[in-house]
């Protein structure tokens, strides 16, 4: 299946992935006037130091802990595509506790947030790859 | 070829959704001695807090039996097994035939003896559906709640129960709360935040004696109540294996791929005890993530195939009035610590493994850190002192994230 791979090489560290993830889960049309004066809570987050960055989000293993640790249910795996039911998480954080890349955090209402490949909010495409602008961020199909 | 599943939770869930990945056609049967849908034991506390309702606290969708082919048999007990003739008795006097069975039996409450409890009208275990309802219905505003045992099953039920603006008094014959996955520090962290919400500690006591609505402690201290909660502990339900000479200690001995001692008869979940791998000793590791994959490896063996889950660790993630915990393997080794006002981290390693952290407030990426002791990493394959200070893939090698991240094997 697709999935977003990163290559650290071509990350400029501009976190304007953060922003395209931040946006996408916004109804807003224009991203200036969507984002403007509030914190984001992307779904995918820069790591950097010393000149190194690159952009880290859900892997969507094949094996999830996150999903079989889930006390309640609400983290799904279907088609390849892990995600959060919203309305059932209770906050506890097991999935936290169980995702070995750091890929799922709390969000402001309570339940936890994950990236989903997008496909809630923008059709499947993910925004954080059409927003990199130097092709640090792919979605294509490797071999698995 | 035919699977017979005692109980019906996490364990169940995960060995139904493992066998269907291998045998679309097998029958399986699921006994329950309880009278619903698979539902989420953890989550009774949220159920008294408003956070779930009952249908939300469903663990799979009403469709699953249905889709995976299970027959269930609600209300049932399992009495006997006979491990010659392959049947499970059930209390109702029918015998029910296996191929493959698994007991996922789970824990029952322990409750101590305790000179007049029998006098004790209004009171309660906490670990089922229907221990929430009947407490529930029992709480008005102002009840005076005594809760035995300041573990996790005794602070969450405080917590899920103060929505109703109760008094709770928490009794433990620990020195502190949550003496199982904190250490010292972090239980005083604790102990403080939930006393600033309104509950109220006897540690280091014990009740020596019981009477209709007043318990009187070891130093002769009368604390009055209208309701008593019992959550000193649960103990596994080994019974079924243990009557018929198969292996148990505390919990059913399983191996890494979860048969028990006795033939074609395989366990998982909290009735059983297998290795931890952050310290190599057997033990009972009562969590429902550890249930779901010994079930689901369970599965996975019952119907034909050969899979190993060998990487059981304790840990915890649990919230208490809006304070995070989240703990993981063992507190032996040297110890990284850091802390502040609102959070506090300590990780204990030891021969170039990570052991065991506790993590309070502050309990972003945790994962990686339990990845750590899960996979037993070698702590000099990644800039240890980084890691220490911030989880993250960037402690790892830059061929080690290129895996990671970039699918590159």
């Amino acid at each position: 299946m697709k999935r977003v791979y990163v290559n650290e090489k071509w990350c400029l560290g501009c976190h304007l992935c953060e922003y395209y993830c931040a946006f996408a889960s916004t109804n807003e049309k224009d991203m200036a006037r969507a984002l403007k004066d509030i914190r984001i809570h992307p779904r995918i987050r820069i790591e950097e130091k010393d000149g190194i960055s690159f952009a880290v989000s859900c892997r969507h293993c094949d094996e999830p802990l996150c999903v079989k640790g889930c006390i309640t249910g609400a983290l799904t795996r279907k088609d390849g595509i892990i995600t959060i039911d919203r309305n059932r998480c209770i906050g506890c954080y097991t999935c936290i506790l169980s995702c070995p890349f750091g890929a799922v955090s709390p969000s402001e209402d309570g339940a936890i947030q994950k990236c989903e490949l997008c496909i809630k909010t923008a059709g499947g495409t993910p925004k954080c790859v059409e927003g990199c602008p130097n092709g640090a961020i792919v979605f294509e199909e490797r071999g698995e | 070829m035919k699977y017979v599943i005692i109980g019906n939770s996490a364990a169940a869930v995960g060995a139904v959704e493992a066998i269907r990945k291998n045998d679309r056609e097998g029958r399986i049967v699921i006994i329950s001695n309880e009278s619903y849908h698979t539902y989420s034991r953890p989550l009774i506390s949220y159920l008294l807090l408003g956070k779930t309702d009952e249908n939300k606290m469903k663990y799979r969708s009403d469709s699953f039996y249905s889709e995976n082919g299970c027959e269930l048999m609600l209300n049932k007990t399992a009495v006997r097994i006979d491990p010659d003739k392959k049947t499970v008795l059930l209390d109702d006097g029918q015998n029910v035939s296996y191929d493959r069975l698994l007991i996922a039996t789970g824990s029952s409450p322990f409750v101590p003896p305790v000179k007049g409890l029998e006098k004790v009208k209004n009171k309660f275990t906490f670990t089922t559906l229907d221990d929430a309802k009947r407490l529930e219905s029992v709480l008005e505003e102002n009840t005076k709640v005594l809760i035995v045992g300041a573990g996790l099953i005794g602070l969450k039920c405080a917590e899920g129960i103060s929505r109703k603006k109760v008094e709770t008094v928490c009794i433990d014959l620990s020195t502190r709360v949550l003496s199982s996955i904190l250490d010292e520090e972090g239980s005083e962290i604790i102990k403080r935040h939930l006393e600033n919400n309104n509950i109220s500690f006897f540690l280091n006591h014990q009740i020596i004696e019981l009477s209709e609505n007043t318990a009187i402690l070891d130093d002769n201290t009368e604390i009055p109540f209208d309701v008593l909660v019992m959550a000193v502990g649960v103990r596994p339900n080994i019974s079924l294996l243990k009557d018929i000479g198969g292996k148990t200690n505390r919990g059913i001995v399983i191996d890494e791929r979860c048969r028990t001692s006795i033939p074609d008869i395989y366990a998982a979940g909290d009735c059983c005890e297998c290795i931890d791998v952050s310290s190599g000793e057997m033990r009972v590791m009562a969590l429902l993530p550890n249930a779901y994959m010994q079930g689901e490896c369970a599965g996975m063996n019952m119907s034909g195939a050969d899979y190993v889950f060998d990487k059981a660790i304790p840990m915890n993630a649990i919230g208490l009035f809006g304070k995070h915990i989240i703990t993981a393997g063992t507190y032996a080794g040297d110890v990284y610590y850091e802390a502040d006002q609102e959070n506090y981290k300590k990780l204990f390693y030891s021969n170039n493994k990570l052991n065991g952290y506790i993590l309070i407030g502050n309990i972003e990426k945790a994962g990686i850190y339990t990845s750590l002791i899960r996979e037993r990493t070698p702590l000099d394959t990644l800039d240890f002192d980084l890691i220490c200070k911030v989880p993250g893939l960037m402690a790892f090698s830059k061929e080690e994230r290129a895996c990671k991240l970039g699918g590159i094997a």
